[in-house]
């Protein structure tokens, strides 16, 4: 590799990449759009759950334990239903996200002391919104609990707490929170984008004629390949901070690990997401083809890399996909570090596993072009 | 053309070159020498095969057979070895037109490792190829003239041996033909070795020697006049041109 060069070639690119603004504002604005459409997505949904109600009390208490859910106003009261299977139906059919279903016994359980059950079903295939939803619900219960409790002062507390709210969440077990979505935003946005832009651009060169001047002079197939990359890698830290700032200040989400660790590992994440960019627009010959290919990536990322789907919910062989992707190692990176607060100490499988696909997608582009026309 | 053969100083040695695409060959069998400082002309039709003649000699293709060597260096065995050696411009224009004409001199100093000459040869090539006006504008705005000096300036700043040119012509208008004409020769006189493809046969008087392709074949090879003879002394260049091409539909 010869310096002169590869500083040539990433030189151009970085100019070539000024003067493209249609480029520059999809690299710019689509992160902090999607950032923000998908925040208040999910704020405005997790205030607003329509909600069906099967109250068999059809009691004073029970229109005031309804009244005290909602007044949290995360439900809000569409329906009232007759039987339990109608309940369900309403929120199979998306007519409800939540289901209320307090027993016929609520309000005389109540009176004579002694434990009641409400349910609360609550539709969990959109993880970001349910969650905050069966927070607020399991809140009002333990309120209620508290208040029945201080009431009956002196009573005998070894029957137990009055009312069991019990949660049941329909269709995502494993219970995704908000905070716990938004920084898979940061890899997937890296990584969606940064494959998209890399593929194209070697492909523009080829279909725009620009290849065939490029590859009869001395640039080593490494060079033209890293200057290739060498602008992106800034547009990659760029967009992860536009989202990790905007997520922090608007959508609470929390810093808690070393940002220094993030920055270092990211660097791994974005140089793999390029080293397959590339090597992706090996493969195809034009844009369009290319952008197929790409596109080919881009949704495994999204649905098998555990940014929507927990991968422990998978069958093997979608695992076993998902374990391909850099995403998915950057994903448990990105959440351990923000979220449970981890540092290098935790986290250096994944960056090792990052590092590694890095390597690889870099070697394959490098080795499948050629300074040739065939 | 020089007949005594301690003097002949050979640059470009072609021999009985072949390329294929499945089974059609695109060249077939073509051989020719090329001495140093000539203007060398390659003609014939669309689809005869100028383009991949070129492009294999500039390392581009690999051959399906036969042997070429360009200033010494084995075009099949050392690809790399030629293009350092060579100046091209590719038949349709290969510079950034996002780049003004500056910027793409620069990349191409850059990209050929010129150091501390990169300044003179700038400067060289934008006096010779009469870029000094436009340096600030953009390549993709260029006029068809302009676009090809520019790319003989990116072409042949590297001080190259051989320079192979695809159609620098086609498309330009009478004027800006002349002065590329003009260029050329400038360059020829240098010592420069010019490998100039064209189906405008009026430029065809224009070359020291040229060979004739038609469907990938070898047709005629020689002086202008010496091809003029082996068809026939009435006939004009032109006439030969559209005898093959008749020939060949
Ligand atoms: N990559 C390729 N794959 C298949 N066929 C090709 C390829 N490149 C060229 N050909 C075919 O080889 C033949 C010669 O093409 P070439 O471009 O060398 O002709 P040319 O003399 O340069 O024509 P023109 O005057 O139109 O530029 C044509 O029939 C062309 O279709
Ligand atoms: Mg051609």
């Amino acid at each position: 590799m010869n310096r002169e060069r590869l500083h040539a070639m990433v030189r151009k690119e970085f100019v070539q990449m000024r003067r493209d603004p249609a480029t520059l504002r999809l690299v710019l604005l689509v992160p902090l759009m999607q950032m923000l459409i998908f925040g208040y997505a999910i704020r405005t949904d997790v205030r607003n759950l329509p909600t069906v109600a099967f109250d068999q009390s059809r009691t004073q208490e029970s229109r005031a334990l309804v009244q005290r859910l909602t007044a949290t106003g995360n439900f809000v009261l569409r329906e009232q239903a007759e039987s339990y299977e109608d309940a369900v139906h309403a929120v199979d059919a998306g007519r409800a996200r939540a289901a209320f279903v307090i027993p016929e016994s609520y309000a005389r359980d109540l009176k004579r002391g002694r434990p009641t059950r409400v349910q609360v079903l609550v539709d969990a295939s959109d993880p970001s919104s349910s969650a905050s939803a069966i927070g607020a619900a399991q809140m009002v219960g333990q309120q209620l609990n508290v208040e029945i409790v201080q009431q009956r002062t002196g009573s005998n507390l070894s029957t137990g707490l009055p009312i069991d709210v019990r949660v049941r969440p329909l269709y995502n077990p494993a219970l995704q929170s908000a905070v716990f979505v938004v920084p898979g935003i940061i890899g997937m946005i890296l990584s969606n984008i940064l494959i998209m832009l890399t593929s194209m651009s070697l492909a523009r060169e080829r279909e725009t004629g620009t290849l065939e001047q490029l590859i009869v002079t001395p640039l080593a197939r490494s060079e033209i390949m890293l200057g290739k990359i060498a602008p992106y890698v800034v547009v990659g830290y760029v967009q992860m901070t536009t989202i990790l700032v905007a997520g922090h200040f608007i959508f609470d989400v929390p810093m808690r690990g070393p940002l220094l660790a993030l920055y270092a590992v990211t660097f791994l994440f974005i140089t793999a997401n390029l080293g397959l960019g590339l090597w992706i627009s090996t493969l195809g010959r034009t844009q369009t083809a290319v952008t197929q290919s790409a596109i080919f990536i881009m949704l495994p990322n999204v649905l098998l890399s555990g940014f929507m789907f927990p991968r422990e919910a998978m069958p093997p062989l979608a695992q076993a996909f998902g374990a391909l992707l850099p995403l998915t190692y950057y994903l448990q990176l990105v959440r351990a570090i923000l979220l449970k607060g981890a540092g290098i100490a935790e986290i250096w499988p994944q960056a090792l596993a990052l590092a590694a696909f890095a390597v690889a997608f870099f070697t394959f582009a490098t080795q499948r072009f050629h300074k040739t026309l065939e | 053309m020089n007949e005594s053969a301690v003097a002949r100083d050979v640059v470009v040695r072609v021999n009985g070159l072949v390329k294929r695409f499945g089974d059609f060959a695109a060249v077939d069998a073509v051989s020719f020498d090329i001495e140093r400082g000539e203007i060398f002309g390659i003609l014939g039709p669309n689809g005869s095969g100028k383009t991949t003649t070129i492009r294999m000699l500039c390392g581009l293709m690999e051959p399906s057979g036969g042997e070429a060597s360009i200033a010494g260096a084995d075009i099949a065995k050392n690809p790399e070895l030629v293009k350092a050696r060579i100046g091209y411009m590719s038949q349709s224009f290969g510079l950034y037109r996002d780049l003004t004409v500056d910027e793409n001199l620069e990349f191409y100093a850059g990209v050929y490792e010129l150091g501390a000459k990169k300044a003179g040869r700038v400067a060289w090539a934008k006096k010779e190829m009469r870029l000094e006006e436009i340096g600030g504008r953009l390549a993709g705005v260029l006029s068809g003239g302009q676009r090809q000096r520019l790319a003989l300036a990116c072409a042949m700043m590297h001080a190259p041996e051989v320079v192979f040119l695809d159609e620098p012509t086609a498309g330009v208008d009478p004027a800006a033909r002349r002065l590329f004409w003009t260029i050329i020769r400038e360059r020829a006189a240098d010592g420069v070795t010019m490998i100039v493809t064209t189906h405008y046969m009026d430029e065809a008087e224009r070359f020291d020697r040229l060979v004739f392709l038609s469907r990938g074949k070898r047709m005629a090879l020689g002086t202008p006049a010496e091809v003029k003879a082996q068809f026939g002394e009435h006939l004009t260049l032109e006439d030969i041109f559209v005898q093959l091409q008749e020939k060949e539909s």
